[in-house]
């Protein structure tokens, strides 16, 4: 909302402070200030000049020389302007001074344009005439300037005069966010209310007073509202014989400033008591309502409606409309309709001022797709006692602009209005809840100056109707915090029963699995939690895959983040694509997030949210170096046994011979691969792709911080080397699960440190070597020991069809 | 014998002075020393010493083999040091070549900020909780006093899964699952996703992160909050770092409040970084509403408390200056290598 400051301080008198007081001022009481703007930036030196002399340029057809009086003087200024004439009073800049824009009206430059005295084709020029333009407006502003050419002051202008004041260019717009809580701010009477306040001025509203006609309302116009759920009070009058003029300059320089362009006398009185009162108002033309009747009610499903705008709007049920005896005239709120728009031929006018139910303008302006600046206060829930108020005021200025003449009463049908809202004083637990001192008189003298009055033999404060959101204690405490001051309010830290701090047990093995992975060179990324369902054929999933019922997202920013990922996938490949494609060599993340697998379809509880650590990388490293990340983390998290890897996973979007679930403790718990060729083609990364995914509420159950010591060695080991010819199909983990298993307690530990292939193999099995190293704890071990174990291990390899080499 | 044994002494001092290299010193040590050596060879001719002067020939052999000895050792020293010199010497290398690294990863700025947010509060004796993403209408507004059509609604653009589900849009849901867990006082912090229906640019993402604090006690004030945020901010930027609370309006809390900090880039004097203006917002906070308090069954009569929630992008944004948030969630390494 942008507000002049003269406006404000046209309710607040003996409101003088600089505009950056009034900013921080505002802003620390809660009455927000964005920003603020002079609109005399860049003015300088310019006065009210009158033309006493017109000559023409010896050696330009298209120049003119005037003499121009200043006030002390007179000027020599050449000008190329059309539309100056002897006599005529304009602003001047004189030698030195500055300009805000140029006179075609474009962007204004930053530091504006300096004016110097100089000579044009040979003839001396003391300064400039201005166009509205060079001043920094534009004639939507200022009506009344010519299209092109300099500026004309009403002949009572006075010459000499500041020609910036003149004009009204001697004020600050400020820009204010009003949060949503505070309707009644979104007024000049509301925020005055507030200025007045911060700074312990008075605050004097516009005295109204309607003279009249003596005419009754009623002779012209009823009011019948069907639907009271969504109308609360409709105030209606009317004014006759009106007379479509320009509204005066201190109108159009007000609308002006608030952004609101300047219309006609009866336009600006709607839109100027719109601005003070923060009441939304229509006109309509009497003549044009039928019978003289409004209606308001419900539309019906499937009605149509045409807007002032031109356009056709589909109406439903839940619309609210103001209808006449026959035909419906307007949207309730959000917008009035062709059919009884105003023109320059209107004599008379209903005006309407009423209070809708918020929630339903706001649904009904969503649905109709038009909000409007109507709709977007009424949606704030507006208060019925301010209607009544703000059309006695659009009345008093229709008498005052001498716009019409006002006809007597006013048709008022009104819901009871709710009782004033009384809530209890107590200084004291403000106090406490503050932790302030605040003495009891200054608390009164706060909800004095903001129109709370105090109850003595009840103890309690009244709340005025335009205060809705003064609902209880801590309300009114708020008042007192913001003018007494958030920042003399004292700092202190909370006292009462300390409390131990700590990261979850989940949080510190996300912590662990971060640095084990970096650690190994991954660097950390985050990813998107929606994404396109696209996703799955690029994943090659199969039609009946389990990842592909997601959970879908209603009102997405687009089919590309439009479900909830059931994989962490294509996030890792998407970001590893874009390093592919910049040329980033050797690249490693990883990435821990929620994937979100809905318990059904569709969704009536909360999808299982499930942590994944998922590591990716291309370039220097292979299948192992990925499981040897994986193992890292696992012994680091304190998950002790040895895990397995199936590499039965059956996963489409992996290489079908290089993929592997990792199981412990018989569960699955993840997996890792090479990414298929195809899948990696789909991400446009042309090289290998090697990713692994962990579930993290699986880890996070078996994982632990239990350490136990377990003792150095103090016997000698002893190490059997063993060759064998083995099956091809046999997997080396079927080979090491043998060893584990036969071992027997002597075992310490076995190493693979050879596998081959190859010529001197025969046909269909390969050459496999492992170091197997014994240990006992208690003894140095004998030879009978190890040969026992060997024999043990050796039998059970055997079950196996493997031969040792001789 | 004496004479011989002067001769010997004479003779092998000079080839241990003369001797370039331990190999030679060794031939030396053997020819002087060995079985074969002259002075075991003198020794040979002891038989034909007088008895009575056996001893003191003896005890002159001795002296001259000690002496020696000595001189062997002292050689020996002098050569090895001279070898290690010139080993040294050659094994020079130049320091400025370029270093081997552990080709380590990098930890994301969200997470770098996260964890300093975290062990601030942690120390303060705050516990780290959280909640879901995919979050009930019920917690991530009726409970906080944003009732259906609440015009606040609209300012927060919400993803909808259908009438009753949301993507969260805040972090405050996770305040109301705490405080309906009944466990008094609370002292916690709830970082998390969050989710708002903006499209992507420098400065919005359609997901981010936000950090909830919640403290729930007896006699909790308002200034307690202040004096809360101000330590907050402290650590976070400064010790010089000034807070500034704005009066401000959530629907969860009352009284409300923005916090701005004095710009930590020129100090409050303003410059680029906070717009000439001295100060930059970092979150919003105030005392927990009554009416939230009673929803999840807290008595406000007994209990007070403040709220809080920051966003953590912004934090991360404004320490590390990055200017385009949408680098957060690229994932080029270029990009987080530089954390």
């Amino acid at each position: 909302m942008n507000t002049a400051l003269s406006w404000i301080k046209a309710y607040v008198p003996d409101l003088s402070c600089t505009d950056q007081e009034y900013f921080d001022a505002m802003t620390l009481s809660g009455t927000k200030v964005e920003g603020y703007e002079r609109l005399d930036k860049n003015l300088e030196k310019i006065v009210i000049g009158q033309i006493t002399k017109i000559e023409r340029h010896p050696d330009a057809d298209k120049l003119i020389v005037c003499q121009v009086n200043i006030g002390k003087e007179t000027i020599q200024i050449v000008t190329g302007a059309p539309n100056v004439k002897e006599g005529d009073k304009v602003p001047v800049v004189l030698d030195g001074g500055k300009v805000a824009g140029g006179h075609d009206g474009g962007p204004l430059p930053e530091a504006g344009i300096k004016i110097k005295a100089g000579k044009l084709r040979g003839v001396e020029s003391m300064g400039m005439m201005c166009s509205i333009e060079e001043l920094g407006s534009s004639r939507d502003m200022y009506p009344e300037a010519p299209q092109d050419g300099i500026y004309i002051f009403p002949q009572d202008a006075e010459t000499g005069a500041d020609a910036v004041e003149a004009l009204g260019l001697r004020d600050t717009v400020f820009e204010y966010e009003i949060t949503s809580n505070r309707v009644d701010c979104y007024s000049i009477l509301g925020i005055a209310r507030e200025a007045a306040a911060t700074f312990r001025k008075d605050y004097v509203p516009p005295v109204v007073t309607v003279h009249d006609n003596g005419e009754d309302v009623n002779d012209y116009v009823s009011v019948e509202v069907k639907d009271t759920d969504l109308c609360s009070r409709y105030c209606a009058r009317v004014c006759k014989n009106i007379k479509i003029a320009p509204s005066p300059r201190w109108m159009q320089r007000r609308l002006a400033a608030a952004g609101i362009r300047p219309i006609n006398n009866l336009v600006d009185i709607t839109n100027y008591v719109m601005a003070e009162y923060g009441q939304p108002m229509h006109a309509f033309d009497l003549d044009k309502v039928a019978g003289h009747k409004i209606i308001v009610r419900r539309a019906k499903d499937g009605d149509t409606f045409q807007t002032l705008d031109g356009q056709m709007r589909k109406l439903d049920s839940e619309v609210l409309m103001i209808c006449d005896a026959e035909k419906e005239i307007g949207i309730a709120g959000i917008m009035g309709g062709e059919n009884s728009k105003i023109t320059d031929e209107v004599k008379t006018v209903l005006f309407e001022a009423a209070t809708f139910n918020g929630p339903n303008i706001r649904k009904s302006a969503k649905r109709i797709g038009m909000r409007t600046e109507a709709s977007g206060i009424f949606e704030k829930g507006l208060d019925p006692v301010n209607a009544a108020a703000a059309i006695d005021r659009a009345c008093q200025l229709i008498e005052e602009l001498a716009c019409g003449e006002v006809v007597g009463g006013m048709v008022d049908v009104c819901e009871p209005i709710a009782p004033l809202r009384h809530i209890p004083f107590e200084p004291e637990k403000i106090n406490r809840f503050l932790g302030t001192e605040v003495s009891r008189e200054e608390m009164l003298s706060i909800f004095k100056m903001l129109e709370l009055s105090y109850d003595e033999t009840a103890n309690e404060i009244e709340i005025p109707s335009f205060r809705q959101d003064l609902e209880g204690f801590a309300d009114i405490a708020e008042e007192v915090a913001r003018f007494f001051g958030y920042d003399k309010i004292p700092t202190t830290l909370p006292s009462g029963e300390a409390t131990a701090g700590k990261i979850s047990f989940k949080g510190r093995i996300e912590e662990i699995a971060r640095d084990v992975a970096e650690y190994c060179g991954f660097s950390q990324g985050m990813c998107y939690s929606f994404e396109s369902p696209k996703v799955f054929d690029k994943l090659l999933l199969s039609k009946d895959s389990a990842l592909r019922s997601a959970v879908t997202i209603s009102n997405p920013l687009g089919e590309d983040y439009s479900i909830m990922r059931t994989t962490p996938l294509n996030g890792m490949l998407t970001s590893l694509a874009t390093n592919y494609n910049r040329r980033n060599k050797d690249v490693r993340l990883y990435e821990l997030g929620n994937i979100y697998l809905p318990k059904a379809l569709p969704l009536t509880e909360l999808p299982d949210e499930r942590m994944q650590f998922t590591l990716g990388f291309y370039g220097e490293g292979d299948f192992f170096a990925m499981k040897g990340v994986v193992e890292e983390f696992l012994e680091h998290v304190g998950m002790k046994k040895k895990p397995s890897y199936d590499p039965k996973a059956g996963l489409s979007f992996l290489h079908p011979g290089r993929q592997a679930n990792v199981v412990y403790d018989k569960k699955v718990i993840g997996y890792l691969g090479e990414v298929h060729p195809k899948v990696a083609d789909n991400y446009n990364i042309g090289t290998r792709v090697y990713v692994a995914v962990l579930d993290m509420p699986q880890i996070v159950e078996v994982s632990t911080f239990d350490r136990k010591y377990e003792g150095i060695a103090k016997y000698p080991s002893v190490t059997r080397d063993i060759s064998m010819v083995v099956p091809k199909d046999v997997l080396v983990g079927e080979i090491e699960a043998m060893i584990a298993q036969r071992g027997g307690k002597i075992l310490e530990s076995y190493a693979l440190f050879d596998i081959y292939e190859g010529a001197q193999i025969q046909e269909g099995y390969k050459s496999v070597a492992y170091s197997i190293t014994f240990r006992a704890k208690d003894r140095t071990l004998e030879d009978v020991d190890i040969t026992a174990a060997m024999k043990k291990i050796l039998n059970g390899l055997e079950s196996l069809g493997i031969m040792l080499r001789a | 014998m004496k004479e011989k044994l002067a001769k010997i002494r004479e003779e092998v001092l000079g080839q241990i002075e003369a001797s370039q290299s331990l190999e030679k010193l060794n031939e030396v040590r053997v020819s002087a020393l060995g079985k074969k050596g002259a002075l075991t060879e003198l020794l040979k001719g002891m038989k034909d010493v007088l008895p009575a002067d056996r001893p003191k020939v003896g005890q002159m052999v001795n002296e001259v083999r000690a002496e020696i000895e000595k001189a062997l050792e002292g050689e020996k020293e002098k050569l090895e040091a001279a070898l290690r010199e010139a080993r040294l010497a050659s094994e020079v290398i130049d320091v400025t070549l370029p270093a081997k690294k552990n080709k380590t990863g990098h930890r994301h700025p969200n997470t770098i900020a996260l964890e300093e947010v975290e062990r601030i509060f942690v120390g303060m004796g705050y516990e780290v909780v959280e909640g879901p993403e995919v979050e009930k209408d019920y917690y991530n507004f009726e409970a906080l006093n944003i009732p259906k059509d609440h015009p606040a609604r609209d300012e927060q653009d919400t993803f909808y899964i259908n009438d009753e589900i949301v993507l969260r849009t805040q972090t405050s849901p996770v305040q109301v699952r705490t405080m309906e867990q009944g466990k008094l006082p609370i002292r916690m912090i709830a970082p998390g996703r969050v989710f708002r229906s903006d499209e992507v640019d420098a400065t919005h993402s359609p997901s981010f992160h936000q950090i909830e604090g919640l403290v729930i006690d007896k006699h909790i004030t308002f200034a307690d909050l202040k004096g809360t945020l101000a330590q907050f901010a402290k650590e976070l930027f400064g010790e010089d770092t000034k807070v500034k609370f704005r009066p401000h309006h959530f629907p969860f809390t009352e009284p409300s409040a923005e916090v701005d900090v004095s710009c930590f880039k020129c100090g409050g004097k303003g410059c680029r970084f906070c717009k000439g203006s001295g100060w930059i917002e970092i979150l919003g906070c105030g005392m927990v509403h009554p009416r939230v308090l009673s929803m999840s069954g807290i008595d406000p009569e007994e209990y007070s408390g403040f709220a809080f929630g920051v966003g953590l992008e912004r934090i991360a944004l404004l320490k590390y200056e990055i200017d385009d948030m949408r680098l957060l969630y690229e994932n080029d390494e270029r990009f987080l290598k530089q954390f």
